[in-house]
């Protein structure tokens, strides 16, 4: 047997006990648990069950693209519905309308007067903002640009005379001339012509090599591009006589002036000089060298001159083209002309006369005229000049002469500068001169031969084109004719107006292009501006300034600024607007003489000046923005002014 | 008669380009433009009157059109409506 005693220390007997809680399942094992299950034997499988159902169409969405064909209307012709006369007449007297316009007008009036009072809608502040430009004075008003200056050719020579060329961007013509001093001015028989001068042509994109070289046969005092076709230039020499060129043929190398000449035909040219008076006959020997690029600019001799009896007897000191909407002849009519060419001329020279050239058209086989027929007998042109004015040389004639006497027939004006009021031209890239059918003009010589001309007699007698001229002569004063009632009498006839403001010989008269009757006058040492119509005395002008003025130009594109150039080589800048007892900027361009300025747009950026000196060199200046774009409302500003200096001179 | 009297006025004043008296189906009767272009403002702007009304009257039906004015960049067109006839002038403001 086993006998188990248990026992526990006294001390734990009746000792207080104090009970929790304890969750079961954090003590592992401290339960057990009985869980459910599913017992298979008392499942029962639903063998049947009841069900509804309900049907539904099926949807689907499909689409096609289908052409509608209808009726729409393309177009509609319709007049509008109007009442016959007497329906009009009918209503008119009506009592309706007259209630109707009762009524009305008194609404009608306000509105009007409101208008006329102000204009409601003008936005003054915009138009104040428009003053300002780029903000500041520019530091330099003219930019240098380019210059050129040849020397071969240029050499010891001033420029006479600078030309853009009208349509090509960036080919710009200038002639020289001998330097000559005062005495050798005035005898000019006796100089002989050491060197060929010539006219050259330079291309912005070249500055080196002159582009084109016109040969003339004395040397030229002007030229100008013909305004409806720039291959036509025509130059007056410094023995009188006009001189014409045709350079189509190198139309095409001016216009690619960017590619220095390779490969092109070259004509060398070998001459004879022979004195003044004789016909210059010239050796042609072509040197055929095709592909051999040489730097010598092809040079174009002149495609005639006026005969040397009927030129002036003192160098052609200015040339215009007409504007080939009218033509004179000597019947003392002006013509409309419809062929649309510049056929016509007008040359003046100090030995007193202008002469007014025509350039008939290269004779029709149809029609021979007799005084045609005595060209046969000049000698043959060199081959390769174009044949356009073949028919011309040397026995080209002016058309009408106007010999400038004063009142008391001793005196002459010997005129250097013209300008005529209906001079403004409208360029147009070239075109062949065709030869048409233009107005032959019977010369004094053959009065029988009246030319059946067909077209002459249904040309508009053009009543209202004004024939009034300026001339600045060779002393110093400005004389204001007109040519028309020259012609009437043979015998010289006064000159209706005369001016001596001017110390020296005028050197330039040239109308504004803003104003057709403000015409700037520059001679010695001062200028002046006159207004066609005004007699007594020029509106506006300068005092006697320290050195002399050589030439002065109207600016393009502002109406009220013009360029004075001067015989230190500096440019007077004028602006109208600004100052009128001084200039408002001048700047030093060159050393020596400024002989020529011309302006020039050649794009909206892009304004140059053309400025020539006395040593031969041209200089190109870009003018700022600030002098090219006219500030707001410049031309009525100006026109204001030159209103109120009329009123102050009466 | 006083209607001539009346338009002579208007036309006068300074600046009116044209005047035009229009009916009420808007075929002109009285103008001093020429045909054309007298047919084509009539009938554009009594189409226009008769929009600018209906506007008028539909935002408040006891108010009604009494003037219109086109102010343009070149010149203003001013329409004075009524019950059967159309005035029309167009003025060139003071500029």
């Amino acid at each position: 047997q086993i006998k188990y005693m248990i026992s526990r220390v006294r001390r734990k007997f009746g000792a207080p006990i104090i009970f929790t809680d304890k969750n079961a399942s954090h003590v592992k094992d401290s339960y057990i648990e009985c869980t459910s299950y599913q017992d298979k034997t008392f499942s029962i499988k639903m063998l049947e069950k009841d069900m509804g159902i309900q049907m539904v169409p099926k949807v689907r969405e499909a689409s096609t693209q289908t052409k509608w064909t209808y009726p729409k209307n393309a177009a509609t012709q319709y007049f509008p519905r109007q009442l016959s006369n007497e329906e009009k007449e009918e209503s008119l007297s009506s009592e309706k309308l007259k209630e109707f316009l009762t009524s009305v007008h008194f609404r009608m009036e306000i509105a009007l007067q409101q208008n006329e009072i102000m204009n409601a809608f003008f936005d003054d502040w915009k138009a104040l903002g428009d003053e300002s430009r780029s903000g500041g004075k520019p530091d330099v008003y003219l930019k240098a640009y380019q210059s050129f200056t040849d020397l071969r050719y240029l050499k010891d020579r001033t420029i006479s005379c600078v030309c853009w060329h009208p349509t090509i961007y960036g080919i710009i013509a200038v002639s020289a001339r001998k330097q000559l001093s005062y005495e050798e001015q005035v005898n000019l028989s006796d100089k002989s012509l050491l060197q060929q001068s010539v006219i050259l042509f330079w291309s912005f994109f070249d500055p080196i090599h002159p582009q084109l070289m016109l040969e003339c046969p004395e040397d030229i005092y002007c030229f100008q591009f013909s305004p409806r076709d720039p291959n036509i230039i025509a130059g007056g020499c410094t023995n009188g006589q006009v001189v014409l060129w045709d350079i189509s043929q190198h139309e095409e190398k001016l216009q690619n002036a960017k590619t220095v000449a390779d490969g092109t035909k070259i004509t060398a040219v070998n001459m004879v000089n022979a004195s003044i008076l004789n016909i210059l006959q010239y050796i042609y020997m072509s040197v055929g060298k095709n592909g051999e690029s040489s730097t010598e600019p092809p040079l174009v001799r002149y495609g005639a001159v006026s005969s040397i009896q009927y030129s002036h007897k003192k160098p052609v000191t200015d040339i215009h083209w007409l504007p080939d909407y009218f033509e004179d002849n000597q019947m003392d009519a002006t013509f409309e002309n419809r062929a649309e060419i510049c056929v016509q001329l007008v040359t003046c020279s100090p030995g007193c006369s202008i002469l007014f050239w025509d350039i008939p058209a290269t004779k029709l086989p149809e029609q021979p005229s007799p005084e045609k027929v005595r060209e046969e007998e000049i000698s043959s042109m060199p081959p390769d000049v174009p044949a356009t004015f073949k028919h011309l040389d040397l026995c080209w004639k002016p058309l009408i002469k106007i010999n400038l006497h004063g009142s008391d027939t001793n005196t002459e004006y010997g005129p250097v500068r013209i300008s005529l009021r209906e001079l403004h031209y409208h360029y147009k890239t070239s075109e062949k001169v065709q030869s048409l059918n233009t107005l032959e003009v019977p010369t004094k010589e053959s009065p029988y031969t009246e030319m059946s001309t067909p077209s002459s007699k249904y040309l508009k007698v053009l009543e209202n084109i004004s024939t009034d001229f300026f001339v600045g002569t060779e002393d110093g004063e400005i004389v204001y004719s007109d040519w028309k009632m020259e012609i009437d009498s043979d015998s010289a006839k006064p000159v209706t107006q005369k001016y001596t403001i001017h110390t020296e010989t005028i050197n330039t008269l040239q109308r504004s292009p803003f104003f057709k009757d403000i015409i700037l006058s520059v001679g010695g040492r001062n200028f002046a501006i006159w207004k066609e119509g005004v007699t007594n005395g020029p509106i506006l002008q300068s005092s006697c300034s320290a050195g002399k003025y050589t030439v002065g130009q109207w600016s393009l594109t502002r109406p009220g600024v013009f360029f004075i150039g001067r015989d230190d080589g500096n440019i007077d800048v004028w602006d109208l607007l600004k100052k009128t007892y001084e200039p408002s900027h001048f700047q030093n361009i060159s050393e020596s003489v400024i002989t020529f300025i011309s302006p020039w747009i050649a794009s909206s950026k892009q304004h140059f000046l053309a400025v020539s000196n006395d040593l031969g060199v041209l200089h190109i200046l870009e003018i700022c923005p600030a002098l090219s774009h006219p500030s707001k409302n410049e031309h009525d500003n100006v026109l204001d002014y030159f209103e109120r200096e009329v009123k102050y001179l009466k | 008669a006083e209607v001539e009297e009346t338009l002579k006025r208007i036309q006068a004043h300074k600046g009116v380009i044209a005047t035009i008296v229009v009916n009420a189906e808007g075929i002109p009767i009285r103008t001093t433009l020429d045909n054309s272009t007298t047919v084509q403002y009539a009938g554009l702007l009594h189409q226009l009157t008769a929009k600018a009304r209906s506007t008028v009257r539909d935002i408040d039906p006891q108010n009604d059109l009494t003037f219109l004015r086109i102010r343009s960049k070149k010149h203003e067109i001013m329409v004075a409506p009524d019950k059967e006839y159309l005035l029309i002038v167009i003025q060139n403001p003071c500029e």
